[in-house]
């Protein structure tokens, strides 16, 4: 199953290494990651997702709870939670295409960030499963180029993970 | 408030953090870290001849004396040749502090002479690691490292230090914290009592009990504790490799050590338990054998401080996080106000059976092993040391049939005194351990038991041993083969010995032995076992090289049979199989 894995941690050099080498040293997998510092300069906050089943993740949960840069972290996945995603694409678009994108792009809610006269830049933002959902109505023979954010996470009401 | 060089702080914080003896091994980048050692007086370093040895040094004082083992090298190869070390110590859970000199600062990243990425290279077999910056960060990285190495789960931790930070010239204050916040770093401590009771409900319920102890207890020091409730409750205990000597080796309710290699009686009473306590045991794959044939009717209660060692292989039907001490104490606690007791004819029962068990085939009731004409035998060679050293020697090993041997037949009564590399098996183990052990215990009897396969992989600590006068004892049981891969080779490969024989390679150790400064003593006939063995352990003052001839045929048995075999399945012999 899917989890989305949300961890606070020291804000230190090196800490990111430990996290992505814990994966590989220890046979998790990441579909994918991300990390910037918070409003709190020494902390950083780090998305990932990863597939496995109720005891991978308990593993991945408790080795990454070991690391000693690991403040706190929360399996966004155990409760209702909103989950963010954001996609930049490049697509063809010259002649009748250009209305035809124009319209998926506003019925995805996405925006188009840049033209050229062969063109769009598109913008979209969702859960992950928008964004492919929005890539297969595209068509693949008009992406040029994909660029996706990878997950950000945070839950509904009012938990909060923080320190 | 006073002012110092970083090399002249981190000295003084390893003075401030207790430190008094250092193993390591100069070189460019750790100079100005060595200048500071030689102008101080606190803190006895020794010389090693490999960073490999500085590391199995510190870590065999770290085992014997609980306290936290310090080594020192320097950048490059003196940090590489100190992996093998600290893998060994990581996986194992021997608090360890590595120091290791780096190139300057405003040189990394540009391939400099005797540069390696230290903090990467140590990566996944560290618990933790800190690349200093400045001068000013050394107190509290060394506080804070001596702390995440030996609170929780102890492991290795690696301070790396550029070498303009410990430059003589630019001098900071110094100031020893006192005390240390860790936001991201809370060791477990108490169990918690919900389920304290409920596994000494469930222990109460047992008809067929094992108690399995490791490593954990001898490391958080919950050996006493774990005695008392085990014959207060009168119920068995095996322990692990790493765990010999938490409950003690000759007392009738331990069934011998358990896993590929333990006892028929402990691996059988294992796979029949009803109720299984494990303290402080990891569940390894050399004790398990094939997890889901794992102890098919037990629920099993686990007890560690580290909740990542928990349902990680075997399911715990009743987990508890936290320290040894403190949750035996509680459950000892529990067990005095209960008037529940266990079910006794049950016990009886579970009792009489174990001893048929240990009747048939067990380790101790008899003589297992055929003997061969004047061939001496390598567990005799064992029994023998332990009646001659009373029990009461620290023994340190290196891996193979030797280490098997010594942990069946060297019957622990106390912990710390068996000091092997279990988890990552680093052959060359034995004798900087010994010297380890010795440097902290001078007057104390230590035997490394060894291969002729394994010492040479550290050999060059005899120099070391000569040095500092460290007077050990190397028991070589040499088979004149790297037997445990013979072994293998001679079970699962039809005898096709590739690369484990040396085809009269081999030094003759006595003379090896008396270069180094030390005696040698060649043992070939099993009538004059007892004699020399007797003379060669006489000697206090100095390193004796006993190297015993023994029978090159034999195997390591019990022997748990492989792949796909349950805890029960075991060869007990070259032909017989249970």
């Amino acid at each position: 199953m899917r989890r989305i894995i949300s961890v606070l941690m020291e804000n230190e050099p090196g800490a990111l290494s430990r996290v992505v080498g814990l994966f590989s040293q220890r046979g998790y997998n990441i579909e994918s990651l991300t990390v910037a510092p918070t409003e709190d300069a020494t902390l950083s906050r780090l998305t990932l997702t990863t597939i496995g089943d109720d005891h991978k993740i308990e593993q991945i949960t408790k080795n990454l709870n070991k690391l000693i840069d690991v403040v706190k972290l929360v399996d966004l996945t155990e409760g209702s939670h909103i989950e963010r995603e954001l996609l930049l694409v490049k697509v063809r678009a010259t002649g009748a295409q250009r209305d035809e994108v124009k319209r998926s792009v506003d019925i995805f809610r996405g925006q188009i960030v840049d033209v050229t006269s062969n063109m769009y830049t598109v913008q979209v933002s969702g859960t992950s499963e928008k964004l492919d959902a929005f890539l297969q109505a595209l068509g693949e023979h008009t992406i040029m180029e994909v660029v996706r954010s990878g997950v950000s996470g945070i839950a509904r009401g009012e938990k909060i993970l923080s320190v | 408030m006073e002012l110092l060089s970083g090399g002249d702080m981190l000295v003084r914080a390893l003075q401030d953090e207790g430190v008094d003896l250092i193993f390591g091994y100069p070189g460019g980048s750790a100079l100005h870290i060595y200048d500071a050692i030689f102008r101080q007086k606190g803190i006895k370093h020794l010389l090693v001849r490999h960073e490999q040895g500085a590391t199995h040094s510190a870590d065999g004082y770290a085992r014997a004396t609980g306290k936290t083992g310090v080594v020192l090298v320097t950048s490059g190869p003196g940090a590489t040749n100190a992996i093998t070390g600290i893998a060994t110590a990581y996986m194992d859970s021997i608090p360890m502090v590595v120091i290791s000199g780096q190139v300057p600062s405003d040189k990394i990243g540009e391939d400099a002479f005797q540069e390696t990425d230290m903090v990467g290279c140590s990566r996944p077999i560290v618990k933790h690691s800190f690349l200093v910056k400045k001068a000013e960060d050394i107190p509290e990285v060394v506080k804070k490292a001596f702390y995440i190495a030996s609170t929780g789960r102890p492991g290795p931790v690696v301070i790396d230090i550029p070498k303009d930070v410990t430059n003589p010239v630019d001098r900071y204050p110094y100031k020893f914290p006192e005390k240390l916040r860790m936001r991201s770093y809370t060791p477990a401590g108490k169990g918690h009592t919900g389920q304290i009771r409920k596994a000494v409900a469930l222990l109460l319920s047992a008809k067929r009990p094992v108690i399995y102890a490791g490593g954990g207890v001898v490391q958080g020091d919950g050996s006493e504790l774990l005695t008392e409730l085990a014959q207060r409750l009168n119920y068995p205990v095996t322990n692990t490799l790493m765990g010999l000597g938490a409950y003690p080796g000759t007392d009738k309710r331990f069934l011998g050590m358990l896993g590929m290699h333990g006892t028929f009686e402990a691996n059988t009473a294992m796979h029949h338990a009803d109720v299984i306590l494990a303290v402080g045991a990891r569940f390894d794959d050399r004790v398990t054998n094939t997890p889901n044939k794992f102890c098919p009717g037990a629920k099993v209660i686990h007890i560690d401080v580290d909740p990542a060692s928990i349902s990680k292989t075997i399911t715990a039907d009743v987990p508890i996080v936290g320290t040894v001490q403190s949750v035996l104490n509680e459950m000892l606690e529990m067990l005095k106000a209960s008037t529940d007791m266990p079910d006794q004819s049950a016990i009886v029962d579970w009792w009489r059976q174990i001893d048929d068990w240990r009747e048939r085939h067990g380790l101790y009731t008899a003589p297992r092993y055929r003997t061969n004409g004047d061939m001496i035998m390598p567990q005799e060679v064992i029994s023998a040391v332990h009646e001659i050293t009373r029990g009461d020697a620290y023994v340190t090993s290196d891996v193979g049939q030797h280490q098997m041997f010594a942990a069946q037949y060297y019957r622990f009564d106390k912990p710390r005194r068996w000091i092997n590399s279990g988890g990552l098996g680093t052959m060359g183990f034995g004798l900087p351990a010994a010297l380890g052990v010795k440097a902290a215990y001078p007057d104390a009897e230590v035997v490394c038991v060894t291969g002729e396969g394994s010492i040479q992989m550290c050999i060059q600590e005899l120099s070391t041993a000569t040095q500092y006068n460290l007077p050990v004892k190397i028991l070589c049981l040499n088979n004149q083969a790297l037997g445990m891969v013979k072994q293998w080779q001679e079970m699962q490969y039809e005898g096709r010995l590739s690369n484990s024989v040396y085809e009269e390679s081999l030094p003759d150790f006595i003379k090896l032995a008396e270069a180094y400064g030390h005696l040698g003593m060649k043992i070939e006939h099993r009538d004059e076992l007892h004699g020399k063995l007797a003379e060669a352990f006489a000697i206090k003052d100095r390193t004796v090289f006993i190297d015993v001839y023994v029978d090159p045929t034999e195997h390591v048995y019990p022997m748990q049979v492989m792949p796909n075999g349950s805890m029960r399945d075991m060869w007990l012999s070259k032909t017989e199989r249970t």
